[in-house]
C-alpha cells in the first residue's frame, strides 16, 4: 500500500526541481504563430499608396459586418478608399477579408494586445489599420 | 519589584516564542505557496517583494481591510468565540516544544534564570508535556465545530460534523501512535523525551518507525491537511466551517490552521526526530530546520494526493488506524520488556 504512495511523492518531486513553464506575461511576451490572426494592417505599395482599390469584396464577405469603405478616386481614376474602418468590437478576426481581397491589400499582423479602455477607440480607421502595430512581435518559434 | 521581574522575564520569553511562531506562520503560507507552485511546475507568488518575501504581509493587510460580516442569522458570541478557540489552542501547546538546551542565560540573570525555569528553551517543561498538548489540542476542534453551528449555514454545519467525526477517529490513532515512544522514554516531558533521543541511532524514529508512519498519517488528518481535509472540502463544501466568515475571523482561523501545521511539524521533531539535538550548528537550528523539513514533507503531501473520500476517512481510522496503533503499543511492550530482561 505504501509504495504507490512513496511513487506519487517521489513523482511530484521530480516536477518540483523542473524548469518552470510559467510566462509572466506584461513582462515576457508569448510568441504566436507566424499565421496569427491579430489586428488588420492596410498594406500600402513601394511608393507609399495604399493597395487597397475600394473593391468592397472584404465589406461584402465579412460575416460580423464590421468593415465600412466609402470609396473614392483620383484624378486619374485609380480607385481608393476615401474611408476604410475596422469595428474591432464586432470582429472575430476570421480571416476572410484578407482571403477574399484580389491585391493582398489587407493583412492580419500578429499583434493580440489591442485591448482599450473605451469603445471608440477599438473604431479603427484608415490611417491607424495603416501603420504596422506597435509593438511588433517578433516571431522566433515556426508554427505548424 | 522583587517578585514581580521574573514574572516579566517569562512573559517576555512567552511574548517573544508568540512573536517567533506567528512569523513562521506568516511564512509559512508563502512557504506553502512557492513549494506547491513548483510541484505543479509553476513559480509562484514573486510580485510583492523580492522572491515574493512580502506576499505575507500583503495578505495579512488584504484580509484586514476587507469588510467584516457577521451572518444575520448567526449566533454572533459563539460565531466571535469560535475563531479565537482555534487560534489560542493552536497557539498554546507551543508553550511546551523544547526548541533548545540552554539559552546559556544564567550568568546574565543569575539564579533567577533557574528558578523561573528562564535558562531552558522552552516556555514550560511541564512533566505531562504530552497530555498537555493531546488535552489543548483536542479543544480545538470546539472552534472549528462551534464556528461552523454559529454560522446557521448547512455547508458550515457538515463541515463541523465532519471535523468532529474526523477528530474521534484519529484523536486515539494519533495518542496510540506516541505510546510507544513514551514507553521508550519512560516520561511524558517533551525535554526529557529529547533527551532520550541523544545520539541519531536512538532516534525515535528508527526505533519506532511504524509508531512515526502512524503518526504522520494521523497527524495530517488532525491537522486537517490535505488527504484529510474533508472539513473545508472546497469542492463539495465550498469551504466547510469557515465558509460564512471573512475578514479577520477568517484570518484567525488560517492563522489556526498553519500553526497547527507548524506545531504538529515541531512535535515530529520533537518526538521522532531528536529535538534540537544535532553536531557543531546551535541547537535552535537543528530544531528549526527539522521543523521546517517537516513542514516541506506536509505541503509535498499536499501537492501530491487527491483528497480522501469520506467514508472511506473513517475506515481508515477505526479499521486500520486503530488495529495497528494497538498492535505497535503491545509490539512495543513486548520487545522492550524482553529487551530489559535479557539485554539492558
Amino acid at each position: 500500500m505504501l509504495i504507490p504512495l512513496l511513487q506519487g511523492l517521489k513523482l511530484t518531486f521530480s516536477y518540483l526541481l523542473k524548469k518552470k513553464v510559467t510566462l509572466q506575461y506584461p513582462d515576457e511576451k508569448w510568441d504566436v504563430a507566424p499565421r496569427w490572426r491579430g489586428r488588420h494592417v492596410l498594406t500600402r505599395h513601394a511608393s507609399g499608396k495604399i493597395k487597397c482599390v475600394a473593391c468592397m469584396l472584404c465589406a461584402t464577405v465579412c460575416p460580423a459586418d464590421c468593415i465600412y469603405i466609402e470609396a473614392a478616386a483620383e484624378p486619374d481614376g485609380r480607385r481608393y478608399p476615401g474611408r476604410y474602418e475596422i469595428d474591432l468590437t464586432r470582429c472575430i478576426f476570421c480571416g476572410y477579408c484578407v482571403e477574399a481581397c484580389p491585391k493582398e491589400a489587407i493583412e492580419m499582423s500578429t499583434a493580440y494586445e489591442i485591448s482599450e479602455y473605451s469603445r471608440g477607440n477599438l473604431l479603427y480607421d484608415k490611417e491607424r489599420l495603416m501603420e504596422p502595430p506597435t509593438p511588433r512581435y517578433e516571431l522566433k518559434k515556426k508554427a505548424g | 519589584m522583587e517578585s514581580a521581574f521574573p514574572v516579566l522575564l517569562v512573559l517576555i520569553k512567552t511574548l517573544l516564542v508568540i512573536v517567533a511562531v506567528l512569523t513562521f506562520v506568516a511564512y509559512l503560507t508563502l512557504l506553502e505557496r512557492k513549494v506547491l507552485g513548483w510541484i505543479q511546475v509553476r513559480i509562484g507568488p514573486n510580485r510583492v517583494g523580492p522572491w515574493g518575501l512580502l506576499q505575507p504581509l500583503a495578505d495579512g493587510a488584504k484580509l484586514l481591510l476587507k469588510e467584516e460580516i457577521t451572518v444575520s442569522a448567526a449566533n454572533t458570541a459563539v460565531y466571535i468565540v469560535a475563531p479565537l478557540i482555534v487560534v489560542v489552542c493552536a497557539l498554546i501547546p507551543f508553550g511546551v516544544i523544547p526548541f533548545a538546551k540552554g539559552l546559556g542565560l544564567e550568568n546574565v540573570l543569575g539564579p533567577v534564570a533557574n528558578r523561573f525555569d528562564l535558562n531552558t528553551g522552552v516556555v514550560a517543561d511541564i512533566n505531562l508535556g504530552i497530555l498537555y498538548i493531546f488535552g489543548i489540542s483536542s479543544l480545538g476542534v470546539y472552534g472549528v465545530i462551534l464556528g461552523g453551528w454559529a454560522s446557521n449555514s448547512k455547508y458550515s454545519l457538515l463541515g463541523s460534523i465532519r471535523a468532529a467525526a474526523q477528530m474521534i477517529s484519529y484523536e486515539l490513532g494519533l495518542s496510540l501512535s506516541v505510546i510507544g515512544v513514551l514507553m521508550l522514554a519512560g516520561s511524558l516531558s517533551l525535554v526529557n523525551i529529547v533527551e532520550a533521543q541523544d545520539s541519531v541511532w536512538k532516534w525515535f524514529v528508527f526505533r519506532q518507525p511504524l509508531g512515526f508512519i502512524l503518526f504522520l498519517i494521523a497527524g495530517s488528518a488532525e491537522i486537517a491537511r490535505t488527504p484529510f481535509d474533508l472539513m473545508e472540502c472546497e469542492n463539495e463544501l465550498v469551504a466547510g466551517y469557515q465558509t460564512e466568515y471573512s475578514s479577520m475571523k477568517f484570518g484567525l482561523f488560517y492563522l489556526g490552521e498553519y500553526a497547527h501545521l507548524l506545531f504538529l511539524s515541531s512535535l515530529m521533531t520533537t518526538l521522532f526526530f531528536g529535538g534540537w539535538q544535532g553536531p557543531i550548528l546551535p541547537p535552535i537550528f537543528w530544531f528549526l530546520g527539522k521543523t521546517f523539513f517537516f513542514v516541506f514533507v506536509f505541503v509535498w503531501i499536499r501537492g501530491t494526493y487527491p483528497r480522501l473520500r469520506y467514508d472511506r476517512v473513517m475506515q481508515f481510522g477505526w479499521k486500520t488506524l486503530l488495529p495497528v496503533g494497538l498492535l505497535n503499543v503491545m509490539a512495543t511492550a513486548f520487545v522492550y520488556t524482553l529487551w530489559l530482561k535479557y539485554v539492558g
